[in-house]
């Protein structure tokens, strides 16, 4: 009976989280574009720019409000299916989620009312303070929420009371900046603003694709394909740094990751396996022998899996394979953004071809990566909510399974219908393109960009 | 200092300010299931959509806080109430992405299903919320450090009673909010609707006043209160707010049919937030100081003293500003609601 609520319990956990993180993987991307798109507005005075902003800031509106209703379900999933958890956690987690909600939370949602619906009433340099303070509130939120995970992932700076078995701090500079908080921070934030960048060159290939090139669509994609290729090779690094990290304080997280069973001195890099954790072996390895000297710097023997016990190894191919594909994204991503670079030096921008088909579909690999990277990092955690001191098992609520499965099937109904509208009211708004006017029509200036007025212009358009 | 009681006032803040906010958009979102018109729909959202983000965020404080705060109340009453938080936070996320959703429907299909999750997902979150006002009231049992009852301990008359109420307040907090925000043939409705609720407000507050009376032999205590004899030297000092709400009752009464539109616009909205302000203190004192009524206090479920002492310095420094900011978005969008700036004719 336990064993099913626990099964059921982590399926919606991740289901939700999942869902969740979408969200704020592109709205932390979206409203520094914003702010850039704005700034660059106020400063240059292009109209180009101006238009960018306009344009995007309505599908800004609609993420975010996906963002935030999922969010609010994540602050109450803690303590309606992580009760234990969340009791013995508590002191030292419960801060750093409470200075979320006072730093960052009030002030997204407080600006963005003046970032929609402002427009007319405050000045454009205010304006642009309000998207800037939108922005800057989902970075501080991200900070929060990571030191968070990151503690959970790495605990340092606390003690356990013998009484209660529950934690508390005792040295909240260790505990906020945790050892795995730096890279991983650093890791999210330029996973948010490449996920932003794939979905932004994405709909502006389309909109070549369709014929509809405008001034903006052109900048739309060479600012897309220069953040790419800019921050890809960052994230390369960044990774890597989180990948030292976890192999500090997490080896048999790195163990599944890279598919090692047998503990050695020099280990390879798989390339291809099929891991069976009945027998303790990959199935059809390709490898490349003898790489780790260079991707890892240390003289101590590299652990397998079979240096733990089977009850403190983590589930190995979801991490295995998630990890593949996360690096493969990744690598595609690099890939289109020099290629649009490349486009933009020869000034064939605008003129459809294979990059246009391709970068399409490619609109979507930022959140591939994004899921599939933080599967490695929490299926790779596995069995321990706190990693070395509280097991998964041990931190689930009293509730019935019926319960759970309940809840779960309501989440995933749910999440399956505003997902669907909400994609198609997105797609929609991305793929119109712009007007050829190059200037915008005078009533529409003061128009609140996603406000009612401006939905009905919008469906007037689509008319 | 006593870190658990200055935390316990300042969750209880959280959550009134939630209830006085939110609560006005969510009574508004029932309201929008009668509206007469497209335009007039639009006119009412368009009078809490800039604001209605922010004040969703006091729920996430309340949530938070407690968990920050009261980790083991939390750990007790969010699994003893797992069916209308579930309830509350679906019919949130319908009503919330419907805020948007509803403008960029093309069909009137899809249009009337945005609509419907508008007002539906209102009124179940407003019922939900009462549901968990409801059970919270009548307590949980509890068993070492973990909630010890059944999926729906929380189902009982009483809930009911109290859900339907919250639902019915909320809609008063809606309309007397909309009767400040519009003009004309909307605001006469939203009077009239601010008059009906505020009707059936007072004798809901008096039914579930007297319910409690009777849920646990310490709230009778408390209030020297019972069905047989009233025992003066306690009751005496509690008596203003069972009167000021009475009091506040008629004032509400008198604006909203005898003065209409003669009295002021804003007058209809403070009044009624007082009363539940009276409301939400008198329920203070039959509650204080338990947190998982009736079986652990304040200070047994609160968190470590650092706790709570790293967040107080957190919200000593945040919470001022917050309501600083919070105030100047609500002064920016002062005023009537614009026409011009909600909808297009
Ligand atoms: C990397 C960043 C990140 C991560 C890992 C998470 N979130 Fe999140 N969350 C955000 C970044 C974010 C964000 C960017 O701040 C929001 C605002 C709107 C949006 O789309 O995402 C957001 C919204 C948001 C809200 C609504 C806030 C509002 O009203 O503005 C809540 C309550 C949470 N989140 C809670 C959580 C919890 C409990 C998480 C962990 C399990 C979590 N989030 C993971
Ligand atoms: C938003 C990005 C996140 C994603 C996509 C994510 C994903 C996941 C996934 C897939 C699991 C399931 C692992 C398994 O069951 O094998 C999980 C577990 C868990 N995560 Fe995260 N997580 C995220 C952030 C967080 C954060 C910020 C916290 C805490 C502050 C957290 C707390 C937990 C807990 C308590 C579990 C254990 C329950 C379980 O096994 O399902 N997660 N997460
Ligand atoms: C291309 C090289 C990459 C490498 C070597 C790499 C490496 C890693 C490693 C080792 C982790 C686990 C960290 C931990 O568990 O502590 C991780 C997690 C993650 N990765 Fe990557 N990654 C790469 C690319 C990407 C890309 C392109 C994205 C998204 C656009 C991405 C998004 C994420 C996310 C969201 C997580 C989970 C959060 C975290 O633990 O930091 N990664 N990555």
């Amino acid at each position: 009976m336990e064993f099913d609520a626990l099964i059921l319990s982590r399926l919606q956990f991740a289901f939700v989280v999942a869902f969740h993180i979408m969200f704020p993987a592109f709205t932390i991307g979206l409203a520094a574009f914003l702010a850039v798109a704005e700034g660059l507005w106020l400063f240059t005075k292009k109209e180009v720019f101006k238009r960018l902003y306009l344009h995007w800031v309505k599908i800004f509106a609609l993420a975010f409000g996906i963002g935030v209703v999922s969010g609010v379900v994540m602050s109450y999933q803690f303590g309606t299916n992580w009760a234990v958890f969340s009791d013995k956690a508590g002191s030292v987690i419960g801060p750093l989620l409470g200075y979320e909600v006072l730093t960052a939370f009030f002030l997204e949602a407080t600006f963005l009312g003046v970032m929609l619906f402002g427009w007319k009433r405050v000045g454009p340099t205010l304006h642009f303070v309000a998207t800037c303070a939108v922005a800057i509130g989902t970075s501080i939120s991200a900070f929060w929420i990571l030191s968070a995970n990151s503690w959970m992932q790495t605990p340092v700076g606390f003690d356990i009371d013998p009484e209660t078995g529950n934690f508390f701090a005792t040295d909240w500079w260790a505990v906020i900046f945790n050892p795995s908080f730096p890279s991983r921070y650093v890791h999210m934030m330029l996973a948010a603003f490449i996920t932003t960048a794939a979905v932004v060159l994405a709909a502006g290939a389309y909109q070549v694709i369709r014929g509809r090139v405008t001034e903006p669509t052109r900048w739309q994609i060479r600012m897309a394909s220069g953040t790419l290729l800019l921050l890809m090779p960052l994230q390369i690094w960044a990774g890597h740094w989180s990948g030292e990290v976890a192999h500090h304080y997490q080896p048999a997280k790195v163990a599944a990751m890279e598919g090692w069973w047998e503990t050695s001195d020099v280990q390879g890099t798989i390339l291809f396996a099929i891991p069976d954790a009945e027998n303790e072996r990959n199935i059809a390895e390709i490898m490349i022998p003898g790489t780790s000297p260079y991707l890892f710097n240390t003289d101590e023997p590299l652990q397998g899996l079979n240096a733990f016990p089977e009850d403190e190894r983590p589930p190995v191919f979801p991490v295995f394979w998630s990890f593949r594909i996360m690096v493969g994204a990744g690598m595609i991503m690099l890939f289109m953004g020099g290629w649009g670079v490349a486009l933009w030096a020869m000034k064939r921008i605008e003129k459809p071809g294979l990059f246009h088909w391709l970068a399409v579909p490619s609109g979507v690999l930022g959140f591939v990566a994004v899921i599939t990277g933080w599967i490695v990092a929490e299926v790779g955690r596995q069995p321990y909510t706190v990693y070395g001191f509280l097991r998964t098992e041990d931190s689930i609520s009293p509730v019935e399974p019926a319960a759970v499965a309940t809840s779960l099937i309501v989440f995933m109904v749910v999440y399956a219908i505003i997902f669907t509208a909400g994609v198609i009211y997105m797609a929609r708004i991305a793929t119109r393109g712009f007007d050829d006017d190059p200037t915008d029509p005078p009533v529409r200036e003061h128009r609140a960009p996603g406000s009612a007025l401006a939905s009905v212009t919008d469906k007037a358009e689509e008319a | 200092m006593d870190y658990p009681l200055i935390w316990s006032f300042l969750i209880a803040t959280a959550v009134m300010l939630y209830v006085l906010l939110d609560g006005s958009d969510l009574g508004i979102g029932i309201l929008t299931a009668f509206a007469k018109s497209d335009e007039e729909r639009n006119l009412m959202t368009a009078t809490i959509e800039p604001v209605w983000d922010g004040n969703e965020t006091w729920l996430i404080l309340g949530g938070g806080g407690l968990f920050a705060a009261f980790p083991l109340a939390y750990a007790i009453l969010m699994p003893a109430f797992y069916i209308p938080v579930l309830l509350m936070l679906a019919a949130l996320i319908f009503r919330g992405v419907a805020f948007e959703f509803r403008h960029k429907a093309v069909r009137k299909t899809t249009r009337h299903f945005w609509n419907g999750a508008f007002s539906y997902g209102s009124l179940f979150a407003a019922f939900a919320q009462g549901l968990i006002l409801g059970g919270f009231i009548q307590g949980v049992s509890v068993d070492g450090r973990s909630f010890a009852g059944g999926t729906f301990d929380w189902l009982t008359p009483f809930t009911l009673l109290v859900a339907v109420s919250v639902a019915g307040g909320y809609v008063l907090l809606g309309s007397s909010w909309l009767v400040l925000k519009t003009e004309g043939s909307l605001q006469k409705w939203s009077r009239a609707w601010a008059r009906r609720s505020s009707l059936f407000v007072a004798l809901a507050m008096a039914a579930i006043s007297l319910a409690t009376l009777s849920i646990d032999p310490r709230v009778t205590e408390r209030w020297g209160v019972t069905m047989q004899a009233i025992d003066f030297g306690k009751f005496l000092p509690l008596a203003p707010i069972p009167l000021l709400a009475g009091l506040l009752l008629v004032a509400l009464w008198r604006d909203l049919s005898i003065l209409g539109d003669k009295a002021p616009d804003w007058r209809p909205m403070v009044l009624s937030a007082a009363l539940f302000l009276t409301g939400y203190l008198g329920l203070g004192i039959s509650l204080f100081p338990y947190l998982v009524p009736f079986e652990l206090t304040i200070w047994e479920t609160a968190a470590r003293d650092n706790a709570l002492q790293l967040m107080l310095v957190g919200a000593s420094i945040m919470l001022p500003v917050i309501l600083a900011y919070t105030i100047y978005v609500y002064s920016l969008f002062w005023g009537k609601v614009d026409p011009e700036e909600s909808y297009h004719d």
